[in-house]
């Protein structure tokens, strides 16, 4: 398979794309082609966002008014909302399906899998990926596993509900929770699956970035999504087999009677046969992955916005090196910090102090990146785009939502935050809002590329973004006071606390925030959909970008570039520059160079 | 079969549309760049970018204005105290940060917004300015780390010559219960597999430790002593969290976690602190208002509220878990001890 693939590749490179005679079934479901398989991503993963969005708002609304019968939950729950009010289980397996989905079927595959597979091959030069039968294989992998994640929605006992982080033994024991049946072993089959999508995917995207750059594509040329996707597929690699195993040996205690995570437990009138495991050991495992698993929705994201603001200031990327070792620092803390969810576990508190001091330190290149993208706003020529909208308020969310993490990954101050509803702010701010202003700057910047130059309207976009953009602060912004009132987050109400009582207005704004957010997206939605078949078509080249992509041939086609592929004379960001006289730009008239441009004979080189 | 029809007509209603769609897109001309910002979009935009970082200031301000009282009363425990600082300097670094890091970057997004004329400078590095701001958040963040790590190990290392009253928690669906360790201030052994009739806890009775071990419902501390909490959970993951105290440990089933620190505020005295007076008076007048409305649909009323300190889960454990909790009462060491006296021992309560 792999020297077909490779074979494949090499007589791309040099000769034309040879066309193949496409079915409909090649052409839009078993697809090879890296460009559809990223519209499959897409569309996938919008459809799940959809799904958690709207379960969000579900919760949302019992938590405005607790225990108050609504239609709407009535009309979704069936026989969990009887009268339209929730039940305290459904609370659970909707927060539970909502942060699933939103962090693995929406920020990873949809964000990661979108853009990996649109960009890097045509960013990098290359005709597809290194195979496209692996990467047809991770789509539909991903797909099989959203399937089944939608399926467990309707088992008789109701879905996972022990939250996303499925601690055990709460995820172990059908006794402890009902979720915890059916649609536990549900949940955990289709993550594994998810995970299985994930490491092919992973895999094709660095070997294709490794192999397949075109000619002068050094790696030091590459333009920052591209070094986001390697370094987040790198992560990738290194940290999904590991939820495998723990997924794997959670099922070995849910279903053959294993003590990995099991012990001591006296639940519904019986003991246990179950001794010696640890649900710590677990912890670790799934951090190991799940913190990682922030950097993978949040890279891929900055990469997105490196691109889409450099390219809308027309200015360079400031301090390109800079930005490429803050990544590679950030990909290799990212796995050394996952101790920072556990300080309070139980696991020795020395553990803890390793873990605050490595937390830390991700902030200083976090730190960096967000200096280095105010410094290309200033003195640029902003394009006022919706992507660069998305991008601009990303960098703000990242920052608000980043700076609190200084409490909490301080492991002293972690102490009395820990599972409130700062946490949850924290972390919707810093990686859920982030990652998807990341997602929709990526669609509004590369719509007409997905789309055959068909544009977005951009007035929709700007109506789209402020909503978001005011929204998002306003749901997010309040909810780090109630946490920092001392309220537990998974609560299914607070009247059960009187002391409590006075932070139900805030709930309420909170909630307003957040259905009006939700209908926002209502509006994207129409847009992109009716976009995609009435959008007004824009020129080749309509955000006059340095990148490869838009010399690629509009209409689709196998291989991307018509002719032969072009080769690479410049980095991707040679944005505004000055010929030798300072007379005009190095293209006079032009205030951007191609990277497949030639050095010019009245232009300096640099060296970045 | 009726939603598998509804879906069917769904989907082809969408394939019309679509074959319509095909059919007005052959009269419509090649390219434009009406999508495409132009002066007046980035205009537009960039007044917004500023009216931006306005709203993030003013949402801040009125969230403190409105909510401030909502934050947790001044710390009941010794080591609260310190965290509270730690927590209070963290914020202003946060605070400080955040409003100048927003003002910049909205602020160069609205000045520098695109006109046509506009050259953008090309400005591709400097070294220096990198290294300034690496080295700033480094010198801020070892000291925040510095800071911490004292403040956690003094936390978590109890000291055994402090002598501390030590007291089993011990979780389970969807309740708690405190066991003191009696006179010789040692718990008893105890597992699950011993559970057994009222030996809910699974204390083993034979060791000569647990016969003066007394099992309640309610925690009782003294004030000014240090506690240190052992804490076993009989069946899923809980977290035992007092949020007044600054205190929080997770209740692992298989294994024993603990947590210490010394209570410096009764329960009397954080009723008469000035700023949990004015809370309790807000949440009451809150239940007041309720009470009208449930009053008119006939429902059963609401108590009025006083404060008490909270033991609350904070680890999801199940579908009761927004209701497992218990109340604690510091007391003065005299009372204390003469409610301890009146408790019975687990010998006594085992031979009934």
């Amino acid at each position: 398979m792999s020297a077909h693939a490779e074979a494949h590749a090499v007589d791309h490179h040099d000769d034309h794309g040879h066309h193949h005679k496409e079915t409909f079934i090649t052409k839009y479901l078993f697809s090879q082609d890296h460009k559809m398989i990223s519209k499959q991503y897409l569309i996938t993963g919008l459809f799940m966002g959809i799904i958690g969005i709207a379960m969000s708002i579900l919760f949302r609304l019992q938590l405005a008014w607790p225990e108050e019968p609504f239609t709407v939950l009535e009309i979704f729950l069936g026989k969990w909302a009887e009268g339209g009010v929730m039940d305290p289980s459904v609370y659970l397996a909707l927060v539970t399906i909502h942060g699933t989905i939103m962090v693995f079927f929406v920020l990873t595959a949809g964000l990661s899998g979108t853009f990996s597979n649109l960009l890097i091959p045509l960013q990098i030069g290359a005709r597809d990926m290194a195979s496209g039968f692996l990467n047809m294989i991770s789509y539909w992998l991903f797909f099989l596993s959203s399937v089944i994640m939608v399926m467990s929605l309707f088992v008789e006992a109701g879905p996972a509900s022990a939250g996303w982080t499925i601690y055990p033994p709460l995820s172990a024991l059908p006794q402890a929770i009902p979720g915890s049946g059916t649609g536990m072993t549900l949940w955990l089959v289709s993550m594994a699956i998810f995970i299985a999508s994930s490491l092919l995917g992973s895999l094709n995207y660095i070997v294709t970035v490794l192999n397949l750059r075109t000619k002068g594509m050094s790696m030091t040329r590459l333009p920052l999504t591209i070094w986001a996707f390697f370094v987040t597929a790198i992560i990738g690699v290194v940290s999904f087999p590991v939820l495998l195993s723990a997924a794997l040996m959670l099922i070995m205690d849910r279903s053959f009677g294993t003590s990995f995570f099991l012990s001591d437990i006296y639940i519904a009138g019986e003991v246990l046969h179950n001794q010696g495991g640890s649900p710590v050991l677990f912890e670790h495992l799934f951090w190991f992955l799940g913190h990682p698993e922030v950097y993978i929705v949040l890279l891929p994201a900055l990469g997105i916005t490196s691109e889409v603001i450099a390219t809308n200031a027309r200015k360079p990327i400031f301090g390109y090196r800079a930005m490429v070792a803050s990544i590679l620092a950030i990909a290799f803390l990212s796995t050394i910090v996952w101790g920072h969810h556990m300080f309070i576990s139980g696991m020795n508190p020395f553990l803890g102090s390793v873990f605050t001091f490595t937390t830390l330190l991700i902030a200083i290149p976090s730190a960096v990146k967000a200096f280095n993208y105010i410094t290309t706003l200033w003195k640029g020529n902003l394009q006022m785009n919706p992507a660069m909208l998305f991008s601009i308020a990303l960098v703000s969310t990242f920052i608000t939502g980043g700076l609190t993490g200084i409490i909490l990954g301080d492991s002293a101050l972690d102490i009395n935050v820990h599972d409130t509803y700062f946490v949850v702010a924290h972390f919707h701010l810093v990686m859920g809002i982030s990652a998807l202003y990341g997602l929709f700057a990526g669609v509004y910047h590369w719509f007409p590329k997905m789309f055959q130059a068909r544009m977005m309207n951009k007035n929709l976009g700007y109506v789209h973004f402020w909503i978001t953009a005011v929204g998002a602060y306003g749901v997010f912004f309040p909810m780090h006071f109630i946490g920092m009132a001392g309220l537990p987050r998974r609560y299914y109400t607070n009247t059960a606390f009187p002391y409590f009582d006075d932070l139900a207005d805030v709930n309420v704004v909170i909630t307003i925030f957040a259905i009006i957010t939700a209908a926002a997206q209502l509006i994207f939605l129409y847009n992109f959909i009716h976009s995609m078949f009435y959008g007004k078509k824009g020129p080749k080249n309509p955000w006059k970008s340095n990148t490869l992509e838009w010399t690629a041939e509009v209409k689709h086609i196998h291989g991307n570039w018509d002719g032969p592929i072009p080769h690479v004379h410049r980095w991707a960001y040679d944005y505004s520059k000055m010929n030798k006289d300072e007379s005009d730009y190095v293209i006079p008239g032009q205030d951007f160079v191609p990277q497949h441009i030639p050095l010019q004979a009245n232009e300096e080189e640099m060296n970045h | 079969m009726t939603a598998f029809l509804v879906v069917l007509v769904i989907i082809l209603f969408g394939v019309a549309v679509m074959q319509m769609g095909k059919i007005f897109e052959m009269s419509r001309p090649a390219t434009n760049t009406s999508e495409i910002a132009n002066d007046k979009d980035n205009n537009t935009q960039g007044w917004l970018m500023l009216a931006m970082v306005l709203f993030i200031y003013a949402l801040s301000a009125f969230s403190f204005y409105e909510w401030g009282d909502v934050l947790l009363p001044v710390s009941a425990s010794e080591h609260g105290l310190q965290t509270d600082q730690l927590f209070l300097i963290s914020m202003i670094i946060i605070f400080v940060v955040g409003i100048i890091t927003q003002w910049l970057l909205h602020y160069f997004a609205f000045k520098y917004r695109g006109q046509k004329k506009q050259k953008a400078l090309f400005y591709a590095d400097n070294d220096r300015l990198e290294f300034i701001w690496t080295i700033i958040p480094v010198i801020v963040l070892a000291g925040l780390i510095i800071y911490g790590l004292f403040t956690w190990s003094d936390i978590m290392n109890v000291d055994a010559d402090e002598d501390p009253l030590v007291i089993e928690l011990y979780a389970y669906q969807f309740d708690w219960r405190a066991r003191y360790s009696g006179d010789d201030n040692t718990l008893g052994e105890a597992n699950v597999r011993l559970i057994e009739g009222v030996n809910q806890l699974g204390v083993d009775a034979s060791d000569p430790y647990a016969q003066d071990d007394k099992i309640v419902n309610e925690l009782h501390l003294p004030k000014g002593r240090k506690v240190l909490f052992k804490m076993r959970s009989q069946d899923v993951l809980h977290s035992a969290y007092m949020p007044h105290f600054r205190a929080q440990m997770n209740c692992v089933p298989g294994m024993i976690t603990q947590f210490a620190f010394t209570p410096n505020m009764t329960t009397a005295d954080m009723r008469a602190d000035p700023e949990m007076k004015e809370k309790v008076a807000k949440i009451n007048k809150i239940r007041t208002e309720n009470n009208l409305a449930l009053a008119v649909e006939g429902k059963e009323l609401l108590e009025m509220y006083e404060f008490d300190y909270l033991l609350l889960c904070n680890k999801i454990c199940g579908t009761s878990h927004y209701n497992m909790q218990m109340k604690i009462i510091v007391e003065e060491e005299e009372d204390f001890n003469k409610w301890i006296a009146e408790q019975p021992t687990l010998a006594t309560v085992l031979k009934q």
